[in-house]
């Protein structure tokens, strides 16, 4: 199947199609990550953003859907340098993108288009498989509104409230597009869940009486999720508060800090971050917004930055018994480095 | 955290000689960690045997040792230099047994080991405290017992059961290990097994053969940081040694989660071990469970591989922790902008395919197995896993035997042997399916589903050709060589439709920072990241993989033409696809091409930017059989780029025997009768004009590579019909063969002008012993000043006369007073780091300046006398190759060499064998055994090894001779005597030394088994009488005199 890729700066690629007839249209972003594709592809926080992977074989090992990070595939499309249609075990990944009529193109020179990235910053594109023609899909790209404009949490939150129950800690969880790997770190804990919308007011979460909040991962510019920047502002101080990735920067908007978009983000399993004793840790990273730590008020302690870019990857404020990291303990894709640092210490941290 | 400040000066151990499980990949690390060291101001004395390596160059080290990598000897040299560290991981398992050695023996007090502590290299290597750290931490390793003797043997059969893998303590490579499928196995295996381990212990352990095997690759610094820098899948299942396994990175069929749940065991483990630095651990998984098999808490081959696949370079980060650094106080030099704490990203395939040496071993069992065998290895980089196969198969330059017989395909897949991974293809040619051939091998079917894709594809472009399909060949990594042969299509259309590769750079980051490392690998994609400089700039071809006959040697040359030429400002590229060496290092060259080296490889680089030459002269006899084709291709392709140095004519007048011989008898120099033969008739023609004893050899030779000594016709018939295809186009050369001539070695560099003399090397071993099996020395020993005048003055004119502008290497034989000249080659020999190292001449640099136009006479070079003696000898593969012949010829058998350096022949003889591993002994039992006619010749030998102390054993015919010249001989009966025989008596350990010296086929039989259990058991042996004399010379001179001690610099100056 024929299929095109077209860049708002006026590139386009052809490639061969997997997947449905159709289009996508989004922000396309680039991931470094090696294994883990599927677990990537399921990350809500791609919803809006069409995922390219940096390394050119994707789908070796077919479809495993015990590691779906959310009901089924969150980014728009996929673009890969070659996909996978024999793997040596489970279902081929196009079958699945055919199954669910999924865009993908493959046969793409990955690493040109990673390049023009890093070089231009994030782009917006469309992926156009089947009737495709390059100027049409350039033409749409340059339409397509910029990710900061689009509402993209409620299409990944929760619809309704639901518990996980545990015998621990009592959590409420504000899902602005919950990764699954999430919810089972902080369950493997024992806490008792209570996840809610991102648009739930305080008086809806304090009717299950929480110890804390925690704030998900989610899609897009952190800005647009007034209602939960509300609620967690409502709650600072009160009860501790803990976030990750998106959360992070919810609490730190919550926290009258300030958020900015990166030129291409992070997004890969190997970015390296340092804690403020020094150590180092690898981990996994999914984000094209940052906390500006400059902006965070008195008080605020920055917990770990980056240690290629010098970027805040994660802060806490003692008085106000909150703290959150940029990167993603719970790993799914990725190293498993701070799992136990992070959660273990959610835990000790409720009183 | 800073570095230590109190380590000023820091003592490194190499590798020494290269052998099988040891070869370039220490000298890579240690010149890494040369190099990182002295960044940071410390001072480094080095120590290695072997002299071909970069790493004892004077500009890498400030006090260099070429010594025999002996404890006492380091001990000595400890005491000497007084350094405040030791690093030991950068010297392989050589490297590790040495400072345990020195520490046990108390010589370490006050030096501190950097890096990995003691105890951590003793809980990674001794099987036993392995076993129980890895239980105390809750890591799963395979059911095992160890083993200290025979008596235990049933135990282990009982706990263990079969099949079950034996893998002895401390030795490199695995090697004496083995898997047994049958008790009688098991015995013979662990009974070898406890000879060759150093601390007589080997280890049973439950098969885990057939699961996958995946490698991590690890660095922690004293701050506890941990990384993986790599991890790495072999394609063959376990039950295969890495080392000879086809190996890709990154990691293609493991799940993340498999993934994460062995990269967090491997972080655990080398927390557990304390290692500071880098180590290798290995796994068996299989469906959600896994076993640890293995750690190397040192750099290692699979190290130095990773280093390539991914850019990271561990050796140097790993002597900057030894120091006390931190990661993220390390720069990756690759981006120049991050740290080294963080874990590469690669957007690539890697594949490696280990090269083995049966070419030159025809008996040696092939079988793979736990222990290695393989001498050296390719990497390929591609975009898909076909087109990282097909570039790494390309690399390999081997003649492929294709099987089509299915019961020998099912053979060679069940049984594995070298011939296994081309015989994948095969098997799916002839029609097996990937489940058949994954049940026969344990290979993933993911791996196999891409051989059956390339398969596929060249039934394709066979059968139902068109021209769209070559695209997309080419993107699955076919040659266009290939594709014209396959498809039958001429050349022109091939090339047109194919067109030009892109080149990606490996920059350690998938493209996530900007990158300025200058290291590229071809694919056929869109975007090419080459760009196009109008800077003059040169093009050196490397070696390739590491075989017998183009070993190290070449990527030293290499290496110094690049340095030469960088001396000149010159920019300079390389193209090599070996993965151990310093040429492949990515801050060696200006720009390293990691790509197969055949022409059109080569060619699509030079199309890239603008080259004004290509030098083919340093990396062996590959490179120089591309300067025809290359240069006709250059033309062909109206490109100005030029062939540097000697021309590609001159270079055929030397190959070809037929107008070399005019040549020489137009200079009015004598040569042995020779002439090519172009039919089996015309051989036997020849040979009988001639007369035999005649030399054999196909044209074109590597390393010997067929050559014969023929001692008539019958032998003649059977060499043709076994050992060669004679037609016109690949005739075959028979020389006189001049029994007991002495060997020269002649290394010289001319500009066209002037030639420069590097070194006149007498060989020990008489002409017949192929000169890379051979030791030698400088200054030669037994000369007249006639002889080397006329050497000298026939060096001259054959290199003024050919033409040379660079290296020439040209072998004499002197018999009777008369100087034959054998071959001469205009190119880098395998002799040229031996010269330099002996004299202190760069000659490999004069040549590089001189083919940029330079003379000899402004570079400010000259021989000059040398007052002490160097003596290289060189080491053989026997005890890693179970059933090889250990008999010296024609055909080269060494790996690797090593130097001894001494003020006289006696003391560097001495040095350079137990360098070799050869220790000759002070006193004990000499047992010899000669054939009738050498008997007059032993004598004197005989009597100066008795006058010494030293006592004489022999079988009957020898002791009756010996006493019959008035020495005392104990005797002991012959092998088929029955037992105690002599096979005994060397079980026993009752011998200290054996000469042996077969002369014909006959007796090679007679006395294969000695030689063979000397070998099994590590006894010093010498095959020829030149070496005994030789060797009772160095026992002679030892009894005298101690040893010198001093550095390089102190014989050569500088």
């Amino acid at each position: 199947m024929k299929a095109v890729l077209g860049l708002e700066d006026g590139t386009s690629v052809e490639g061969e199609g997997f997947g449905a007839e159709g289009s996508c249209a989004g922000e396309l972003v680039f991931c470094t990550s090696m294994t883990g594709y599927m677990e990537a592809l399921t990350d809500p926080s791609y919803h809006g953003q069409i995922l390219m992977f940096t390394y050119p074989l994707v789908g070796n090992y077919g479809v495993d859907h015990h590691v779906f990070q959310s009901t089924g595939m969150k980014a728009l499309g996929c673009v890969v340098r070659e996909v996978c249609r024999e793997p040596s075990c489970g279902l081929p990944i196009t079958r699945y993108f055919e199954d669910q009529g999924l865009i993908g193109i493959s046969g793409v020179d990955t690493r040109r288009l990673t390049i023009r990235i890093r070089e231009h910053g994030t782009m917006r594109a469309v992926v156009m498989c089947g009737d495709a023609s390059a100027e049409e899909a350039v033409e749409r790209a340059r339409k397509v509104p910029d990710i900061s404009d689009l509402d993209l949490i409620p299409d990944v939150s929760c619809p309704e409230p639901f518990r996980i129950p545990g015998k621990g800690k009592r959590i409420a969880v504000l899902d602005l597009g919950i990764k699954n790997a999430m919810l089972k770190s902080l369950n493997a804990r024992g806490t008792d869940l209570y996840v809610f919308p991102h648009h739930a007011t305080r008086d809806q979460v304090e009717t299950v009486e929480p110890q804390a909040i925690f704030v998900s991962n989610g899609p897009g510019d952190p800005v647009r999720a007034t209602d939960t920047i509300r609620t967690v502002r409502e709650f600072l101080g009160e009860i501790p508060v803990f976030g990750i990735c998106f959360g992070n920067q919810i609490i730190g908007l919550a926290v009258g800090g300030k958020t900015y978009k990166m030129k291409f983000g992070h997004r890969g399993s190997n970015q390296p971050v340092r804690d403020a004793a020094g150590n180092i840790y690898i981990t996994t990273q999914n984000h094209g917004f940052a906390v500006d730590g400059d902006s965070l008020p008195e008080g605020c302690k920055v917990s770990y930055t980056n240690v290629n870019d010098g970027s805040l990857e994660g802060f806490e404020d003692p008085y106000l018994n909150a703290a959150c990291v940029q990167f993603h303990p719970e790993a799914y894709a990725g190293p498993r480095d701070t799992e136990m640092t992070f959660f273990d210490e959610i835990v000790r941290r409720i009183p | 955290m800073p570095r230590k400040e109190h380590i000023r000066k820091v003592i490194l151990i190499g590798s020494g000689p290269i052998q099988i499980g040891q070869a370039a990949e220490f000298d890579f690390s240690g010149s890494q960690a040369c190099k990182a060291l002295r960044e940071e101001g410390v001072e480094v004395v080095l120590v290695n045997s072997n002299p071909a390596t970069i790493q004892t160059d004077p500009e890498m080290a400030d006090v260099i040792y070429v010594e025999p990598l002996r404890a006492g000897i380091i001990a000595k040299i400890i005491e000497k230099e007084k350094p405040d560290g030791i690093l030991s991981g950068m010297g392989g398992q050589t490297g590790l047994n040495m400072t345990a050695e020195l520490a046990e023996m108390g010589a370490l007090e006050d030096v501190e080991i950097l890096g990995t502590p003691l105890e951590a290299i003793y809980r990674g290597e001794d099987r036993e405290q392995f076993k129980n750290l890895m239980e105390f931490i809750g890591e799963p390793v395979p059911r095992s017992m160890i083993l200290r003797d025979m008596g235990q043997l049933d135990e282990a059969y009982r706990i263990v059961g079969l099949p079950a893998i034996i893998r002895p303590a401390y030795t490199l490579g695995g090697s004496g290990g083995g898997i047994a499928h049958s008790r009688e196995e098991l015995k013979r295996i662990v009974e070898v097994g406890l000879t060759r381990s150093r601390i007589h212990q080997v280890l049973i352990e439950e098969s885990v053969i057939g699961w996958k095997e995946i490698e991590f690759e690890v660095m922690r610094d004293a701050a506890d940081t941990c990384i993986t820098v790599c991890g790495m899948e072999n394609v063959d299942a376990m039950g295969i040694h890495t080392g000879e396994s086809v190996v890709v990175a990154p990691i293609l069929t493991l799940r993340d989660e498999e993934f994460q749940l062995l990269r967090t065991a491997a972080l655990k483990i080398i927390r557990a071990l304390g290692v500071q630095g880098g180590c290798n651990i290995q796994f068996a998984y299989q469906d959600g469970e896994y076993r640890v098999i293995e750690v190397n808490p040192r750099v290692s081959r699979s190290s130095a591989l990773a280093s390539k696949a991914t850019g990271y370079p561990i050796a140097r980060v790993a002597a900057k922790i030894a120091i006390g650094l931190r990661l993220d106080e390390i720069m990756n030099t690759v981006t120049g902008c991050t740290p080294a704490s963080f874990e590469p990203s690669v957007d690539y395939v890697v594949v490696k395919v280990p090269r083995w040496p049966f070419d030159k071993f025809k008996t040696a069992d092939r079988t793979l197995t736990t222990a290695m065998k393989s001498t050296g290895e390719v990497m390929a980089i591609g975009r898909t896993v076909e087109e990282a196969f097909k570039k790494a198969l390309r690399s390999l330059d081997t003649d492929v035997t294709h099987h089509t017989d299915k019961n020998e395909i099912r053979m060679i897949l069940s049984a594995p042997t070298d011939e296994r991974f081309g015989c994948l293809f095969d098997a799916i040619r002839v029609g097996f399916t990937v489940e058949e051939v994954a049940s026969l091998t344990y290979i993933d079917p993911f791996f196999l589903t891409k051989v059956k894709h390339i398969v596929d594809l060249e039934k394709q472009l066979g059968t139902r050709y068109s021209p769209d399909l070559i695209p997309v060949a080419k993107r699955y990594g076919f040659s266009n060589a290939e594709l014209v042969k396959i498809t039958g299509r001429p050349w022109e259309e091939i090339e047109a439709l194919a067109g030009e590769p892109t080149y990606k750079m490996v920059d350690t980051c998938a493209a996530e920072f900007p990158a300025t490392t200058p290291y590229f690998y071809s694919t056929w994609e869109t975007e090419c990241e080459v760009t196009r400089k109008e800077k003059p700039k040169v093009l050196i071809l490397g070696s390739g993989p590491i075989r017998i006959g183009q070993g190290i040697e070449f990527d030293y040359c290499t290496v110094h033409a690049v340095k030469a030429l960088r001396e000149l400002g010159v920019e300079v590229h390389i193209v090599n696809n070996n993965p151990e060496t310093v040429s492949t290092d990515f801050d060696t060259s200006d720009r390293l091409f990691f790509e197969p080296m055949q022409l059109e490889d080569v060619v699509n680089i030079l199309k890239k930017d603008r080259y004004d030459g290509v030098m083919v002269q340093f990396g062996g006899q590959n490179s120089i059989n591309l300067a025809v084709p290359l240069e006709k291709e250059l033309q062909r392709l109206r490109m100005p780029t030029k062939i540097l140095g000697t021309s590609p004519d001159a270079m055929d007048i030397a190959e070809d025997r037929d107008r070399f011989s005019v040549f020489l008898d137009r200079l009015e120099i004598p040569s042995p009768p020779n002439s090519s033969a172009y039919s089996e008739g015309e051989a036997k023609a020849i040979a009988a004009r001639i007369g035999y004893p005649v030399l054999v050899r196909p044209s074109y030779v590597l390393g010997g590579r067929a050559m014969e000594i023929v001692h008539d016709e019958a032998e003649l018939q059977t060499y043709i019909t076994e050992a060669v295809r004679v037609s016109r186009k690949h005739p075959v050369l028979i020389d006189q063969f001049l029994q007991n001539a002495i060997e020269i070695d002649v290394d010289a560099a001319c500009d066209g002008e002037e030639v420069l003399i590097g070194g006149i090397m007498e060989h020990i071993e008489e002409a017949g012993v192929h000169s890379g099996d051979s030791a030698c020395v400088i200054p030669p020993q037994s000369l007249s000043r006639e002889i080397i005048a006329r050497l000298e003055d026939y060096t001259r004119r054959i290199a003024l006369g050919l033409g040379v502008v660079g290296l020439v290497n040209i072998q004499y034989a002197i018999k009777d007073g008369v100087v034959f000249v054998l071959e001469a080659n205009p190119r880098a020999s395998r002799t040229v780091p031996f010269v330099s190292k002996a004299t202190g001449i760069p000659l490999a640099k004069v040549a590089a300046k001189v083919m940029m136009g330079m003379k000899i006479r402004d570079l400010g070079v000259a021989a000059r006398p040398i007052h002490h003696v160097a003596v290289k000898e060189v080491l053989l593969p026997f005890n890693k190759l179970p059933g090889v012949d250990t008999v010296l010829g024609p055909e080269m058998k060494s790996t690797g060499e090593v130097m001894g350096i001494d003020y006289d022949f006696g003391r560097a003889y001495y040095k350079a064998c137990i360098a070799a591993d050869n220790e000759i002994p002070t006193e004990g039992k000499v047992f010899i055994s000669l054939s009738g006619d050498q008997r007059g010749e032993i004598a004197p030998v005989a009597r100066k090894l008795v006058s010494l102390g030293l006592e004489l054993v022999g079988t009957s015919g020898t002791v009756e001779f010996l006493n019959g010249e008035g020495m005392e001989a104990q005797m002991v009966r012959k092998v088929q005597e029955g037992s105690p025989n002599v096979i005994d008596m060397i079980r026993r350990g009752e011998v200290s030394l054996i000469i042996n010296t077969p002369k014909d086929k006959q007796s090679r039989q007679d006395h294969y088994q000695i030689m063979r259990t000397a070998v099994d058991y590590g006894i010093p042996y010498i095959t020829t009488i030149q070496a005994a004399r030789a060797a009772a010379q160095a026992i002679d001179a030892i009894r005298k005199e101690k040893v010198t001690l001093e550095p390089l610099g102190h014989y050569i100056g500088g």
